[in-house]
């Protein structure tokens, strides 16, 4: 039928294997489960950089523009006459990189965790949720329409689930994991309502003729708003409540500093290179809507990114876990990703910005998954989170050391490194449209070669805490991962990615703007440089500087109180001014008149007395009232019209 | 005109056949065998279920009193499946000494309430409905009342039968305002002469909805529910919380879709804010249930909140999703019902503490409970995201994106207290949990059909689609 139809072994290939390895986690090997696991991804992989080079390489652009495929498509429920679900997989510029995004990061965690896992029981557990997660995420990536993109956002919330709790013997990842599946879920709602909004004017679930602009025309849109939006505003910001949730933006982003209680190689591939990218994705997959149909919409992506990006940056240069500060990292590059796209334009050279997300959702996805990894070779071998405890590891694990240093080099924005180039477009795409964007993100800029240089010092030199053991740098199983994504954090930046990924799906042609270029450059060597300065050797700068800010210190490494604010409103907004008040009315009000119409009737009652007296009457009570205030209702409605 | 009449009303009569052969076998089999009628039974009636899935145009009698259509049968088939799990489940519960010999009287009495509301979803004037109404309501003061050795169950019986006693006399009431303006109880004759809403209508529809609010005990009509489930057999609060809700839901959505469609500005104001109050109400009492029974009993409330939202649609859509909610709903919440009966018949516990660390002992059982739970709270791939999107759908369609708001919303109040079980199975440490429980045959294949059907009525596009091609026709 078409060049594409094999496309539906990439996200069926690991369902399988999550299948076999589930029905056999107690009867299968250790060795025979990450033979299989690894063996079905990377066929996965393959499959995907074949369908790459196809896409980009043999068809190429039609008349200037990269056409979009419906790969594979079957119809799956019929609703009504005119709504109909489809299942398939959708081959354009933005689903063909992430797929090279998903399956690079998820083979290499595959492989890492061979050696990570190794020891653990839940080995083969393990890796059958892998499979299950890489299973919806390349769905959830290569769905046509607005209904699967649902199904499978909920399901790689669910795998998020039992991965964050996967040490379920631990009571904080228990909770992390609930608290992440409850916070995304509540955000998941939000978008549920946006789409059933937007498609109900629209017309269709299918993101081809949803995102064709030429088909603006015809929809319906006009009529009713709310709150003084038009739908497709409504309906979008909607959406983008549901990709803020993912994708950890604030305020919805105290789950992700939680998840991770879960294993690092899980960090690095659901919290840092995909799933939480999904938020971007989604804002990316439906960007000629947001830009040419509610712009008021993409403007608030561009500024919740830009405060988010500013906000998690401040908090993460006061943590001391390490893990946490590369989770804080994470929600603000990914802040990053979304000022991008908020201040791009459809189309042309103003699509920049479409462009420039997109490039450092790439280049990011590489070098945090090495943060992350490596994070869990150090973890490994020193046994515990906090960077307080290390210290000078750079003499005992060489290659961990340099890895690192490429990838702490690569986010700082170290010319000639990839996050260098993809920052640079976003900070020159911001600067063209939005001054207020591009000195938030200037700044960000700056704050992450801070924060991630503190770490990197703190950790691989400063002063050498006594190992009981030596560290020592992880097996090959863990050290190859590391090397090619410290490769990849390298060359990943000399993609001409204008060329591949832009709003319109015509090529763009980019080049580096040197005056900009120059500016993060000395912004982000200020950063690096502080931090030399404070951290490289131990000294008490760092101690006083806190003391003389005292503040704001504690407020950031409080995370401005944020998790404190949902337990204040929850326990004493929800339970004091909702719940408890409920409780009164029924014991005080409800119970209370019962009680009174139960005394009148004591007399009468008491032949009936062995029934809980007046709990009949009561009843009898409620139902007369309720047919009373229907019947007000009904004279009401009919009065009016 | 004889075999007419057989062979359009064969599922009722199908029914009542059963029925009374259970009570003639009982009479004639000596103590030893009595056991055995329950085979038979259950043969019986599997038979019946299975036979009423063969394609039937339908048809009306007795000068249109009664008239069955696919759709019809479709819902008095899906009922039928429910039934037939729960006959499976009461198993074990029918040989406990108490109850062994009274055991097929329960079998006859049950078949009996279904034949009733057999004619409730069948009845074309308002005589044939209430005669239905009653069959299906008096018999289930018995069934509450089944374990009379306690007096909780006693109680259980004389509040069901009492509360049950007002709201049919609201609703009688009701019909009879409806003679008064429209001369007639004949549904037809009421969609023809009744065009204006009028003050006598809006009042006639007032006790008419109160009436049937009562059988779905929707909020603030549901105060009777708690008491009735908690003291109830597990098996007749399964049946209680189940069928007859879903019957009563399949009858709602007839009469107000095919008998009073020109009313709906009228009724629609009425279902919004029931449902509004349901859902919110169902689920805040929900909340604070220690005993599962009960925690059932109130989330269930909330489920019928949520099939209220389809009743908004008014066109086959919205009878589609209901009958496809319901159909999941049954397979969700008797999975659920099994499984507490699985533990209260091995080990007398019914509370939710008691399931604390039940995972350890008994992981098959804790897993189909959190099955269920997570359909009834609607989480993908399970069936219940299903039904709950579609109802959401439809409820969209027509228009009502602030119900649908305030619905989803619930849903995450509901996946809150959901997960407070599924935390108790999975999480909460116990030193001793409960022992390894061994049900028996019947409850296990009850269970296996419940998880079966989970899984596949929600992927498996046939079942909507069938579900569709019946309600076309209507």
């Amino acid at each position: 039928m078409n060049a594409f139809e094999y496309t539906f072994l990439i996200p069926f290939v690991p369902l399988l294997g999550f299948l076999i390895i589930i029905f056999n986690f107690n009867r299968f090997p250790k060795k025979l489960t990450a033979v299989l696991a690894t063996g079905f991804i990377g066929f996965t992989f393959v499959v995907s950089i074949y369908t790459a080079w196809q896409y980009f390489f043999q068809m190429g652009p039609v008349n200037g523009v990269y056409p979009k495929f419906i790969g594979f498509d079957f119809e799956w429920l019929k609703l009504g006459d005119h709504l109909s679900v489809h299942m398939g997989t959708l081959i354009d510029q933005a689903s063909v990189m992430m797929l090279i995004v998903v399956t690079t990061v998820s083979l290499m965690v595959h492989i890492y965790s061979i050696g990570y896992m190794h020891d653990d029981r839940g080995f083969n557990r393990f890796f059958a949720f892998l499979q299950l997660f890489s299973f919806s995420m390349l769905s959830l990536v290569m769905a046509t329409n607005v209904f699967q993109i649902y199904i499978f956002w909920e399901l790689v919330g669910v795998s998020s689930f039992l991965l964050i709790g996967f040490y379920y013997e631990k009571p904080s990842a228990v909770a992390a994991s609930k608290k992440a599946f409850i916070v995304t879920r509540f955000a998941d709602l939000f978008f549920l309502l946006g789409i059933l909004l937007l498609s109900f004017h629209v017309g269709t679930f299918d993101f081809i003729s949803l995102t064709n602009p030429e088909n603006f025309e015809s929809f319906n849109l006009s009529g009713y708003a709310l709150f003084g939006l038009s739908i497709p505003a409504l309906a979008l910001i909607l959406i983008f409540i549901g990709g803020a949730g993912k994708s950890a933006m604030f305020p919805l982003h105290i789950w992700l500093p939680d998840a991770m209680e879960g294993p690092s190689p899980v960090s690095a591939l659901i919290h840092a290179a995909t799933m939480v990218v999904a938020g971007v994705y989604l804002v990316a997959r439906l960007f000629a809507n947001y830009a040419l149909m509610a712009p008021e919409a993409l403007a608030l992506v561009g500024y919740v990114g830009a405060f988010t990006s500013l906000f998690a940056a401040v908090i993460a240069v006061t943590q001391i876990d390490f893990k946490r500060v590369l989770a804080f990292s994470t929600i603000s590059q990914i802040g990053y990703m979304m000022a991008g796209l908020g201040v791009s334009h459809y189309g042309g050279e103003e699509g920049l910005g479409y462009m420039a997300s997109m490039f450092h959702l790439f280049t990011h996805a590489m070098f945090k998954a090495l943060l992350f990894l490596g994070a869990g070779a150090v973890i490994h071998a020193v046994h515990t989170n906090s960077i307080r405890e290390m210290g000078g590891l750079r003499k005992y694990m060489k290659t961990t050391h340099i890895t690192f240093l490429i990838a702490t080099l690569a986010i700082a924005g170290f010319p000639g490194l990839s996050g260098f180039f993809s920052k640079d477009e976003i900070i020159t795409a911001a600067y063209q449209s939005n001054p207020l964007v591009y000195y938030a993100l200037l700044v960000v800029a700056g704050l992450t070669a801070f924060y991630m240089f503190r770490l990197y010092f703190l950790v691989f030199w400063n002063t050498e805490p006594h190992y009981h053991l030596k560290p020592h740098d992880p097996g090959k199983a863990m050290l190859i991962p590391l090397i090619i994504l410290a490769l990849l954090s390298i060359l990943t930046g000399y993609i001409p990615f204008g060329q591949f990924i832009s709003s319109d799906g015509q090529p763009l042609h980019t080049h580096l703007h040197l005056d900009m270029a120059v500016i993060s450059t000395l912004v982000s060597f200020t950063g690096i440089a502080l931090a030399w300065m404070l951290y490289k050797k131990p000294s008490d700068m760092p101690q006083r500087l806190i003391a003389s800010a005292s503040t704001l210190y504690r407020w950031a490494y409080n995370k401005f109180y944020i998790d404190e604010v949902y337990l204040f409103v929850t326990r004493n907004i929800i339970f004091a001014y909702i719940s408890r008040p409920i409780a009164w009315f029924d014991r005080h009000i409800v119970d209370g008149t019962m009680n009174a119409i139960g005394w009148v009737t004591v007399t009468t009652s008491h032949k009936i007395k062995g029934l809980q007296s007046g709990q009949l009457q009561k009843y009898a009570f409620a139902f007369v009232s309720a047919v009373l205030v229907i019947s007000a209702l009904l004279v009401y409605y009919l009065l009016n019209n | 005109m004889t075999y007419s009449i057989i062979s359009i009303m064969r599922q009722e009569l199908g029914l009542v056949v059963i029925a009374l052969l259970v009570l003639f076998f009982d009479l004639v089999v000596n103590e030893k065998n009595k056991q055995k009628v329950f085979l038979i039974a259950l043969a019986l009636f599997g038979l019946h279920t299975l036979a009423g899935f063969f394609p039937f145009e339908g048809g009306n009698l007795f000068g249109g009193m009664y008239s069955t259509q696919p759709v019809h049968i479709l819902m008095k088939n899906v009922l039928n499946i429910g039934v037939f799990l729960v006959l499976l489940m009461s198993a074990s519960w029918l040989k406990t000494p108490q109850i062994a010999n009274k055991s097929n009287e329960f079998l006859m009495i049950l078949l009996t309430t279904l034949s009733g509301m057999y004619f409730m979803i069948s009845a074309g004037d308002f005589l044939m409905f209430y005669i239905g109404l009653e069959i299906a309501s008096i018999p289930m003061a018995i069934l509450a009342a089944y374990e009379k050795f306690k007096s909780r169950s006693e109680e259980a019986g004389i509040k069901f039968l009492l509360n049950s006693a007002l709201s049919t006399g609201f609703l009688l009431f009701g019909l009879s305002l409806f003679y008064a303006a429209a001369g007639s109880i004949y549904f037809d004759d009421l969609t023809r002469t009744l065009s204006q809403p009028s003050p006598l209508v809006a009042l006639a529809l007032t006790f008419l909805l109160s009436g049937l609010a009562f059988k779905l005990s929707l909020v603030p009509f549901h105060f009777w529910t708690a008491d009735v489930y908690e003291g109830s057999p597990m098996v007749v609060t399964s049946y209680f919380s189940v069928i007859s809700k879903g019957a009563v839901a399949f009858v709602l959505g007839i009469l107000l879709f095919k008998v009073f469609p020109v009313f709906e500005g009228l009724w629609q104001n009425v279902i919004y804010t029931l449902a509004v109050a349901t859902m919110f109400l169902g689920n805040l009492f929900a909340i604070r249930q220690k005993n599962i029974k009960r925690f059932l009993a109130f989330s269930s409330i909330a489920q019928a909140g949520f099939i209220l939202l389809g009743l908004l649609h008014t066109d086959n859509l919205g009878i589609i999703v209901i009958i496809y909610f319901v159909l999941i709903y049954i397979l969700s919440n008797l999975a659920a019902f099994g499984v507490a009966q699985a533990v209260y018949a091995a080990s007398g516990k019914e509370n939710i503490e008691d399931y604390n660390g039940f995972y350890k002992t008994n992981p098959r059982l804790a897993l189909i409970m959190m099955l269920a739970l997570f359909s009834l709270s609607g989480i993908p791939p399970v069936a219940g995201f299903f039904s709950k999107f579609f109802l959401f759908t439809a409820a969209a369609k027509a228009g009502y994106y602030w119900l649908v708001f305030i619905a989803v919303v619930n849903t995450t109040i509901a996946l809150y207290y959901y997960l407070l079980v599924v935390k108790a199975m999975f999480i909460n440490p116990n030193p001793e949990p409960l022992p390894t429980i061994r049900s028996d045959k019947y409850l296990r294949s009850a269970l296996f059909i419940t998880v079966i059907g989970i899984f596949l009525t929600g992927i498996l596009s046939p079942v909507f689609e069938y579900i569709q091609a019946m309600v076309d026709k209507f």
